[in-house]
């Protein structure tokens, strides 16, 4: 029965490694957004 | 207009001579193969009965570790003399100057060799069990198949940052095959068994890089 | 095409939860694992979407290499990536399957080892990606992943023999397999092959968002330069 320890092991970790990689393009995406944002303001000449 | 194999041989040539007079390369690197030998000598104890099994891993990772530090130095020269651009605006056809460069290395890392083979097999013991030009046949497409992929991956580490790390980094997994084929090749000859797949495969090996590498070589060349 | 994404988002995550029930309750107990056995419904299908992943990345390399056209070059990048990211699921379930299987942590059956050395390959890959200077990137790295596919048939020969030399324990079993666990097999293939197809999709959109937001701060900071010389 302690096998089952395992097989959830093994689920929950594909799921982990998934979930990480979404992750990075998620935030990655967002501060892609972010830098848009700034370059669609009209630049500031000095 | 020379024609290709002259422009190998010529390139070649020079690669020797220089490498021959400067002495500085040569003479590192040897003392850089007897410090490989001794300290895998101090890590596997070469006492043991198990001498012959191993000895075939042994000596193709002091091999391997050779190579790298042999190639990472073959083209720091091309480097520091802007030979390269050169090479790219000259007529000559990529491949000559890569086949010269492979033919160098390869004729350097076989020096090494054979100078690291005979320590290997006074610190081991070694004696082979089966037939010894067996094992120069395996040595040969052995070390081609290290220095032709070693070669074509050092010239693509040029263009990147870390570029001593970047070779080993690229070179080893793609080589893998190949050295678990030298590896099993040089165990079973020493052990008397047979290695007739092993160097069917090394060969097989050798022939799908070398085309392969002298096909994307001028791609690599001039990449921008 | 925009609306498309959420709807098939949607529609994937009901199908793998779909397949991970079937995996977890449809399918058969296993005679001699028992229910560990189960791993094999995520472990095969994680390394099969895997290969197909770096095929398609030999595939853009290749048409980069002839036709030198940017979106191969996306989908090359793109391809390895979410190729690692899956072939490191295959390495983690692995080993959680053959230690209550075999008491071992690794063994150096045709796939686990196939797979290490195909991680290695593309992982090599990632790190030329990384490292080579933004104009000659492409070109290289599509040249590497022609050799790294190239070697694929040797690995997978090498490896043969090798275990042919010295069996070793064998995962997944040989021979055949009851219908009802491959038809849950190849559900949970083709939920990981939907999933695959949209992360690989969300990973395309972000580096062509990246690439154009380059350009443009490129073309900001030349534009710049020459607006302060004046």
């Amino acid at each position: 029965m302690s096998n089952n320890e395992y097989l959830f092991a093994a689920y929950a970790a594909t799921w982990i490694i998934h979930i990480v990689y979404l992750g990075t393009i998620v935030s990655r995406y967002s501060r892609l957004k972010r830098e848009i944002e700034e370059l669609k303001k009209p630049a500031v000449r000095s | 207009m020379t024609p290709p194999t002259g422009i190998t041989r010529v390139t070649l040539l020079k690669d020797l001579r220089l490498e021959w007079r400067s002495k500085d390369a040569i003479n590192s690197m040897l003392f850089f193969s007897l410090l490989v030998v001794v300290v895998f000598s101090f890590s596997f104890d070469p006492s043991a009965e198990e001498s012959r099994q191993i000895a075939g891993g042994l000596v193709w990772v002091a091999f391997l570790f050779a190579a790298v530090v042999a190639l990472n130095q073959t083209w720091a020269r091309e480097i520091r003399n802007q030979v390269l651009d050169a090479y790219r605006v000259s007529p000559a056809p990529a491949n000559s100057l890569f086949m010269a460069k492979t033919l160098g290395n390869f004729i350097f890392v076989s020096v090494l060799e054979a100078l690291m083979t005979p320590l290997f097999i006074a610190f081991y013991r070694l004696r082979a069990l089966g037939p010894a030009w067996e094992l120069m046949v395996v040595a040969v497409l052995g070390t081609w198949a290290l220095v032709v992929n070693g070669t074509f991956f050092a010239a693509m580490s040029l263009r990147t940052r870390s570029r001593e790390i970047m070779l080993p980094l690229l070179l080893f997994p793609i080589s893998i095959p190949a050295i678990l084929a030298m590896v099993q090749a040089t165990t079973a000859i020493l052990n008397g068994e047979g290695a007739r797949f092993w160097i069917v495969l090394l060969a097989t090996y050798d022939l799908v890089f070398t085309t392969v590498c002298l096909l994307l070589f001028e791609t690599v060349l001039n990449a921008e | 095409m925009k609306r498309a994404f959420p709807i098939l988002g949607v529609l994937t995550a009901i199908l793998l939860s779909y397949a991970l029930y079937q995996a977890l309750v449809g399918a058969p107990t296993e005679q001699t694992m028992g229910d560990v056995q189960r791993i094999f419904y995520y472990h095969v299908p994680s390394a099969w979407t895997a290969f197909i992943l770096f095929f398609v990345n030999f595939g853009a390399s290749v048409f980069y290499l002839t036709k030198r056209r940017p979106a191969a070059d996306i989908v090359a990048l793109v391809s390895a990536e979410v190729g690692v990211v899956f072939c490191t699921v295959v390495l983690v379930t692995g080993p959680i399957w053959a230690r209550p299987v075999w008491g071992i942590w690794w063994t150096w059956d045709m796939r686990l080892t196939s797979t290490l050395v195909l991680w290695l390959i593309y992982v090599s890959y990632l790190f030329l990606r990384r490292f080579s200077s933004s104009g000659q990137t492409p070109t290289l790295a599509a040249a590497l992943a022609v050799l790294g596919a190239l070697c694929v048939p040797f690995v997978y020969f090498s490896i043969w023999f090798f275990r042919t030399q010295h069996p070793q324990p064998v995962m997944g079993g040989g021979g055949s397999i009851d219908p009802r666990m491959l038809h849950v097999l190849l559900i949970n293939w083709l939920a990981f092959s939907c999933f695959a197809f949209l992360v690989c999709w969300s990973r395309y959109r972000l580096e062509s968002l990246q690439r154009e937001v380059d350009q443009a701060h490129a073309l900001e900071s030349l534009l710049g330069a020459r607006g302060s010389a004046r």
